[in-house]
């Protein structure tokens, strides 16, 4: 496989970029695998990498419905951040983002990892307080995480309107600047590359129907639309979806599946620094590299799997973001999307084994999976490898809706993240 | 937006006016000092998280205020029935006649 650098591009340039060699192969089923992984997103994809470079386990599969990327993956507005309150998920996003600023020379592959900063605005004395215990608590995890008043917010970000006349007054904010984006499709194809490169074979277009056990009550395999493939473990990260995989094993998750709606606008000139949050008016806007604001929304109040979502809530979100930027209020939006997103009762995900020997489970991201992704395939591959969790995601295993031992971050953020 | 029509008011109504309030025909246990935390954990956290008809809660909180229990098909999001609450599941056969 052709490394990527500039000497490869210059050669390339010369000869019309007639040499560029596939990236990884369209692979057919073999009969068995030591591993089944459900879901080429990121996180499956990302596992399906670490195992076969940590854990030298590489014959693996990596199976999908659709083409990878595909899901939640390429549907996310690409933001990086781990400022969270508890100290556990502190440890598993801060994982993540120190896993995130190495990824492209890890891969060879530019994730276009970009430290931006991200700006959690505060319209109220409630926001004002509970943000100042975020950034008590993320600095005494060791997260980055600082506050800033509404000048230097309007400094760091132009386009923020901070009149005192506001409809969402800024009366500051908190600032985590290792915090940012990436280019979401990069990620699935840097992890699909260098897993492939390493003899995982990626399987497109190839549902599978039923997870199938042994009278032991051992995992067997999968049942796809390609036929039954035998494994000996199988490592089920499909999101919205991951419900009606794991019954199909008759394990039974604490999970809720929603519509999560995001839009971007006509690309324009590089006018927005870095990524703004508003939790209270639910706004998340950057802008993308190819000069696009990227809007998130926010999930429907009802379970759902069609891809769509209502309008209700991009008028919403549209509003909200046109109050705090009046600056864009004659932007035309291009196009919006939906993605199904599977939420746990305390907005914490589970990266877990399950009651069936040899089934695994990465879970329950709810509405911010994509700034997880390196740190999440890196602890489910080590959980899939060595059969127990790694540190840091022992407290994300799926025992603790039943002890109680909750990691309460809906609580602690008051809205979806 | 949503079109529900509320079995209380007799009228099709938008999303706006109501909110969703999760799986139905979860009953409270009778007496909890006895559950386990096994029951408990089926009660509190547990959901069907059904791809196709799925038996859940409204309320029609900017009209008359009340509950209600309807049946939604998840992939296409379209409105079985709705039927009040404390009426017995409707048989899933006969509402999937004529709808598909």
């Amino acid at each position: 496989m052709t490394r990527f650098n500039a000497f490869a591009l210059l050669k390339n340039a010369l000869t019309g970029h007639k040499g560029w060699t596939e990236q990884w192969p369209d692979s057919q089923p073999k009969k068995e695998y030591d591993v089944i992984i459900v879901g080429a997103g990121g996180h499956g994809l990302g596992a399906a990498y670490y195992l076969a470079k940590q854990h030298g386990i590489t014959n693996v599969a990596v199976i999908d419905k659709g083409w990878l990327g595909g899901g939640n993956t390429g549907r996310n507005t690409t933001i990086i951040r781990s400022n969270y309150l508890y100290d556990e998920s502190a440890r598993l996003f801060d994982h993540a983002v120190d896993l995130w600023e190495n990824l492209s020379q890890e891969l060879n592959y530019n994730v276009m990892y970009s430290r931006r900063g991200v700006l959690m605005l505060a319209h109220n004395v409630h926001d004002v307080q509970s943000f100042t215990r975020h950034i008590h608590a993320n600095r005494l995890n060791g997260v980055d995480n600082r506050w800033l008043t509404p000048q230097e917010c309007k400094d760091y970000c132009p386009p923020l309107n901070i009149s005192a006349n506001a409809r969402y007054p800024v009366m500051g904010g908190a600032l985590q600047e290792r915090a940012g984006t990436a280019r979401h499709d990069a990620v699935a194809w840097g992890y699909a590359r260098g897993a492939a490169e390493r003899g995982v074979d990626i399987i497109q277009n190839c549902a599978v129907t039923a997870i199938r056990r042994n009278p032991d009550g051992s995992v067997a395999g999968v049942e796809t639309a390609k036929g039954f493939i035998k494994a000996k473990k199988v490592a089920v990260s499909a999101a919205g979806h991951t419900s009606t995989v794991m019954q199909t094993a008759d394990v039974r998750l604490p999970l809720e599946s929603y519509p999560l709606q995001a839009l971007v606008s006509e690309p324009v000139k590089p006018i927005f620094p870095c990524v703004v949050m508003s939790n209270a008016v639910h706004a998340y806007i950057s802008q993308s590299d190819k000069g696009e604001l990227v809007i998130g929304s926010g999930t429907d109040q009802y379970t759902s799997y069609s891809q769509r979502g209502g309008l209700p809530l991009i008028e919403h979100t549209v509003a909200a973001i046109t109050e705090v930027f009046p600056i864009f209020n004659r932007m035309r939006m291009l196009r919006k999307w939906g993605g199904i997103v599977d939420v746990t009762p305390d907005r914490s995900a589970i990266i877990s084994k399950t009651p069936v020997q040899g089934l695994y489970v990465n879970c329950g991201w709810g509405t911010g999976g994509f700034k997880a992704t390196p740190g999440a395939a890196h602890t489910f591959a080590w959980t899939v490898a060595k059969d127990e969790p790694h540190p840091i995601n022992a407290p994300f295993t799926m025992e603790r809706f039943r002890t109680g031992r909750l990691i309460d971050e809906a609580a602690a953020a008051a809205v979806a993240h | 937006m949503l079109l529900i029509h509320c079995p209380h008011c007799q009228e099709t109504l938008p999303e706006a006016e109501f909110t969703y309030a999760g799986q139905a025909h979860i009953v409270r246990p009778a007496d909890p000092m006895s559950q386990t935390d096994e029951q408990w954990e089926e009660f509190l956290f547990i959901r069907q998280n059904a791809k196709g008809a799925h038996y859940e809660r409204w309320r029609h909180l900017h009209g008359c205020g009340r509950f209600f229990n309807a049946v939604r098909d998840t992939v296409s999001d379209r409105f079985l029935t709705t039927y009040v609450s404390g009426a017995p599941r409707p048989d899933l056969s006969s509402l999937m006649e004529g709808k598909a």
